[in-house]
């Protein structure tokens, strides 16, 4: 439904623009309907500007963004309000999506002006307890209410209800639960599978990775904003191949092994594949001259290789300008 | 005993009423003992904290003592506070991070807490610059600015300064949560260090991120609506819990294997009661799979087991 193909963001910095910043590096993914994909890395990686270029917040620098075949790249005004009847945002700060001084049914009124003027009170009435309900939300206990008198995950949950009133194909949800508590989180986790089983597709991005592998089918890892590796989720999160894959699967912290025990089995798999890379040992079996990438981009995936079915990984160096371990 | 809590009540004054957020609380924490204080958003963590410190205009010390090392906090008394302020007892606030201010540099900001503690800043500068290097951090963040730093950066920055003075008690409150994974370790792990190295005696580590305690935490506390639940040594707490609200908080947590084909998890149904005329008796009653008429008598906060103390009429 929604594909990514070698998308490219640069921010223009510094005073004369000197120092750019190449944020997002040729990122190539795609969601499906009825599936989560969790976008995960850690702060500063790209996520963010990743979720903003698809829902048009931000320009892209390069590369093309495509939805049920359609080049979406560039829209005009006309086509992005129909754009986003299908796609929607829920970012990580639920407060700061409401004004605080208009009770909540403000959002859902100013999204019935703009999308439905012509559909009756009665009608729309209907709509947003289907759509409340769907977030298992009580219309009694949230309409009339300012922001301030609802939880986190009440806001939430509410964003996620106006994005459905729109009947919307996809969700790009940025870290909506880092701010929640943990039996907040696991609700807005269960809804979003729920959603996903009625033919949503979600990109989810997260830094933690137990509630991305909870939730997701597919997992892409983001690292300074080159995607280093991706694939089913199970095969991912059990079998790590990229050293910053693996890293960051060494510092989750788990709640029947210490630090130390997962350090000590990290380090044997590391031992395992020292000096190596999978991705360019892949590319000479391949019949392909080490090194030649370009030639790599030719293939199904930018800088990446399918090590097994489903199960994606790219060079082993960490960030674009390293060298690799292998030497390639 | 570093730190000794007895029956405290701390309220918060508004129009409507007192907001109860710390409603009869007792405990200890031991010499060298680093706890962490878990429950959901609202339950009176950031209360115990400031309490253990500085009472803002609004809240009111309704009763109960704070005792460390034996000698009894005056928590009520603004000015008298003040020589126990930073150098027995320091306090890294909620979001300490994003109150830094954003036009001092880090070394400037340093020499100014310093110097309102009556202490300068070249002579304690070997130390200050022999610690950021234990935390990772070379001696040039001091000449930096606060938006130059990470997020893990600044937490361990704020982790050196707080402690400079070797306090008897650091209280930590969300130091790690806004960080991701690999900068959270960091943080979480130089907080050990630091009780490891004795430049704190005692810890009191605050969040809602239960794995986060489970590395770094010899004890876990467990609140609910400004009462206790629980607490027991970080393994107990996670393996084998006792309060009905423990359990179901435990259980709410995906591990890392988990996947929601596989294990479906389920939040906590309900909400905490209100703070401002909360209920009598058990303040779980009205979410508890095994409330009974004996919970509308709160439950005493009382030892099971060594160590292991529980406030519920279920357990015996
Ligand atoms: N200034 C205030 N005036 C009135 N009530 C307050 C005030 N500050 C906090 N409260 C209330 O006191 C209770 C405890 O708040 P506290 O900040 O200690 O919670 P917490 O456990 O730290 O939550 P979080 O996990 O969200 O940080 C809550 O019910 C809160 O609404
Ligand atoms: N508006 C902006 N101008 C310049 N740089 C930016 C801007 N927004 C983000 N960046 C930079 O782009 C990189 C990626 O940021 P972001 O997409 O927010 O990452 P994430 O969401 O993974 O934390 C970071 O280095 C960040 O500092
Ligand atoms: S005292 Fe009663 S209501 Fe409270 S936790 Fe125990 S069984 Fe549940
Ligand atoms: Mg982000
Ligand atoms: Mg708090």
């Amino acid at each position: 439904m929604l594909t990514l193909d070698r998308l490219d963001k640069v921010y223009r910095t510094g005073t004369f623009g000197t120092s750019d910043l190449h944020a997002v590096r040729q990122v190539t993914l795609d969601v499906q309907r009825g599936e989560v994909v969790s976008l995960i890395g850690e702060s500063g990686s790209g996520k963010s500007t990743i979720g903003k270029m698809v829902l048009h917040l931000l320009d892209s620098s390069g590369g093309t963004i495509t939805f049920d075949g359609r080049d979406v790249t560039h829209l005009g005004f006309r086509a992005r309000r129909e754009y986003y009847r299908k796609v929607q945002g829920v970012f990580q700060d639920p407060f700061s999506s409401f004004n605080p001084i208009f009770k909540v049914d403000r959002t859902f009124e100013t999204l019935r002006r703009s999308y439905f003027p012509r559909v009756s009170s009665s009608d729309w009435r209907g709509r947003l307890e289907e759509a409340l309900a769907a977030v298992s939300l009580e219309p009694g206990d949230i309409l009339g209410k300012f922001p301030h008198q609802l939880s986190g995950g009440q806001l939430q949950r509410l964003l996620i209800a106006r994005a459905l009133l729109l009947d919307i194909e996809l969700l790009v949800a940025d870290e909506i639960i880092s701010m929640l508590d943990a039996s907040t989180r696991i609700d807005v986790l269960n809804l979003l599978v729920e959603l996903k089983s009625r033919g949503l597709g979600i990109l989810f991005v997260t830094h933690d990775l137990s509630l991305g592998n909870y939730v997701s089918d597919r997992v892409v890892i983001l690292y300074k904003g080159r995607v280093v590796e991706r694939g089913v989720t199970a095969a991912v999160f059990d079998d790590p191949l990229h050293p910053y894959t693996r890293d960051l699967l060494a510092s989750v912290p788990h709640l029947d092994r210490t630090w130390e025990d997962v350090e000590a089995e990290e380090a044997e798999r590391s031992a395992a594949l020292a000096g190596r890379c999978l991705y360019h040992e892949a590319l000479a079996a391949q019949g392909r001259a080490l090194g030649e990438e370009a030639s790599a981009a030719d293939g199904d995936d930018v800088g990446l290789v399918e090590h097994s079915p489903g199960h994606f990984v790219g060079c082993f160096r960490l960030a674009a300008g390293d060298p690799c371990p292998a030497g390639a | 005993m570093a730190l000794s809590v007895t029956d405290l009540r701390v309220y918060y004054r508004t129009l409507k009423g007192d907001v109860k957020a710390l409603d009869g609380v007792t405990f200890d924490v031991a010499d060298g003992e680093i706890m962490g204080i878990a429950g959901e958003s609202g339950c009176g963590k950031t209360t115990l904290g400031k309490a253990l410190i500085r009472l803002d205009n609004r809240m009111r010390h309704a009763g109960g003592t704070v005792a460390l090392d034996g000698e009894k906090l005056p928590i009520a008394d603004d000015a008298a506070m003040r020589r126990h302020r930073y150098r027995e007892v320091s306090l890294i606030p909620q979001y300490a991070m994003s109150a830094m201010n954003p036009t001092r540099k880090i070394g400037k900001m340093i020499r100014d807490l310093l110097a309102a503690h009556g202490v300068r800043y070249a002579e304690v500068l070997p130390e200050l610059e022999r610690r950021l290097a234990l935390v990772g951090l070379d001696a040039e963040v001091l000449k930096r600015y606060p938006i130059e730093l990470s997020g893990g950066m600044k937490q361990r920055v704020v982790l050196v300064l707080s402690t400079l003075l070797n306090p008897s008690l650091l209280i930590g409150d969300e130091v790690t949560s806004a960080l991701d994974v690999s900068s959270q370790k960091a943080v979480a792990r130089a907080l050990v260090e630091f009780r490891d190295h004795g430049f704190v005696r005692s810890m009191v580590v605050i969040t809602h991120d239960i794995s986060v305690l489970f590395q770094v935490a010899d004890t876990i506390l467990v609140m609910y609506a400004g009462h206790l639940a629980e607490k027991a040594p970080a393994r107990t707490i996670i393996d084998e819990p006792l309060h009905p609200y423990t359990k179901m908080l435990i259980g709410a947590l995906p591990q890392v294997g988990d996947r929601y084909d596989e294990q479906q998890l389920s939040g906590i149904e309900g909400r905490p009661p209100s703070l401002l005329n909360p209920p009598t008796g058990c303040r779980f009653r009205d979410r508890c799979p095994l409330a009974h008429d004996r919970c509308a008598e709160a439950p005493p906060f009382r030892e099971v087991a060594e160590g292991h103390q529980v406030a519920c009429w279920a357990v015996s």
